[in-house]
């Protein structure tokens, strides 16, 4: 009996929490996909600066992030989400949408490439950081617009 | 009888005269003089380099999308959409038909800081010699002397598509009257060595403020509001502040500033966008005190709500 309430709140719990995401608007959820690469960014920067320690987990796990965030990016951008929840996207993702995607892909492969062969120091994460902030801003300087 | 009637309107044809002679004196083209370019000697390409990473001339004068190399190919051709029409930006490779390759230093300097081009016509400020304004004559010689090393190019760019009146080159004279100069943009209580060198290169080959200046009705900077951003003269979206009192980045260290330029990271580690990439890539080609020395300079300017 117990059991089978536990079981009962947990799908109840995970339908709720499914709903919940499908109700969120794809604005609010590329915003925090966003907030998410730019944390995982910033693991990596503490480190390349030296301002936190050197910790291969630290730096395996941001890179999942970035990867595992980026496949599901493109997605958030269906007809109709142009504009709406103060949205910094251009119309030209809209536009050119293929390019736009294979944008957010190369930056998942990047990651993905880099997760191959994990960086062993400060100086390895460093360089890593210019290669994925490189892309951000190539895509950044066509498909984001500053409000 | 017909005598006071020719009398009127002879009194009026030499009022006209008269005015239209003053706006003349007024608005005309105005070089500096021969001399002003003569005896600078052999130009120093190192410096001249630094000026073209500086002045960001690939930003516009390269072709869209231009990366490493190809972005020392000025072959013009790049579209700039404006409230007073397109500009289409020039070919300035050293190619002597298409490009300046025929053009003498005074022709060079005279379109940088006079914005007066060859033929004696005035150049309209989307070209920003407002800001160029501020180069020496011995920066003007470097800089030449290192367009002058770069690939040339056979490319011709269509003619500017203007809107009248904008499209009359004399009107560019009232609009100089009214706001060309090279006097500092803002007067700093502190001017140390640092800031100094951080507001030539702001104010002169930088021209950050062609940008994030809100402009009036005709096109001038709002003085009062130097830096303060505002919506984008190319289009959608807006501008930001970059005095202290931006809401942006108004908290941001000089160390902040200077890392931005560095790599395209904001403190937070989000990325450079839109037209700043291009600026972020060619800043990053200075020398790191010549980055201090701007964020220096942004440190020190009025902020501005």
């Amino acid at each position: 009996m117990r059991l089978k309430s536990l079981v009962f709140a947990a799908v109840a719990g995970c339908l709720g929490l499914s709903v919940a995401v499908a109700q969120e608007e794809p604005q609010a959820l590329r915003q925090s996909q966003m907030k998410a690469v730019g944390g995982a960014i910033g693991a990596l920067g503490g480190i390349a600066k030296g301002q936190k320690p050197y910790e291969a987990a630290a730096v395996t796990a941001a890179l999942t992030t970035i990867s595992t965030t980026m496949k599901a990016f493109p997605n958030q951008f269906p007809e109709g989400s142009q504009t709406g929840s103060e949205s910094e996207a251009a119309p030209a993702i809209w536009q050119n949408k293929t390019d736009f995607e294979a944008k957010a892909q190369k930056l998942a492969a990047e990651a993905d490439s880099l997760l191959a062969a994990v960086p062993v120091d400060a100086a390895g994460v460093g360089a890593a950081m210019r290669t994925l902030g490189g892309t951000c801003s190539d895509c950044h300087q066509t498909y984001r617009m500053k409000k | 009888m017909a005598s006071l009637w020719a009398k009127v309107l002879g009194a009026g044809a030499v009022i006209v005269a008269i005015g239209a002679g003053i706006a003349w004196a007024l608005t005309k083209p105005d070089p500096h003089p021969e001399s002003y370019w003569a005896g600078l000697g052999e130009p120093d390409l190192a410096s001249g380099e630094q000026l073209f990473w500086a002045g960001g001339c690939a930003s516009c004068h390269a072709a869209a999308g231009a990366q490493g190399d190809a972005l020392k190919v000025l072959s013009g051709g790049r579209a700039l959409p404006t409230a007073f029409g397109t500009f289409h930006i020039p070919n300035i490779s050293p190619d002597a038909q298409a490009g300046i390759g025929n053009w003498t230093l005074a022709e060079f300097g005279n379109a940088m800081t006079r914005g007066v081009g060859p033929d004696g016509e005035h150049l309209y400020p989307s070209f920003p010699y407002g800001s160029y304004a501020r180069l020496s004559a011995g920066d003007i010689n470097d800089l030449f002397g290192y367009l002058k090393t770069l690939p040339a190019s056979s490319n011709v760019a269509p003619p500017h598509e203007l809107q009248f009146p904008y499209n009359i080159r004399l009107a560019v004279g009232g609009w100089k009257y009214l706001y060309f100069n090279d006097r500092p943009r803002v007067q700093l209580a502190s001017a140390d060595e640092k800031v100094r060198r951080g507001q030539f290169l702001v104010e002169g080959p930088g021209h950050c403020g062609e940008c994030h200046t809100p402009r009036d009705a005709l096109g001038g900077f709002q003085p009062d509001r130097w830096l303060a951003g505002g919506p984008n003269p190319e289009g959608r979206g807006s501008i930001p502040n970059i005095t202290p009192g931006s809401q942006t980045m108004g908290s941001w260290s000089e160390g902040d500033i200077v890392s931005y330029l560095e790599t395209g990271f904001t403190p937070d580690f989000d990325s450079v966008g839109g037209s700043m990439v291009e600026v972020q890539q060619n800043v990053a080609h200075l020398p790191k005190s010549d980055l201090e020395a701007i964020a220096a300079y942004l440190k020190a300017v009025p902020p501005v709500k």
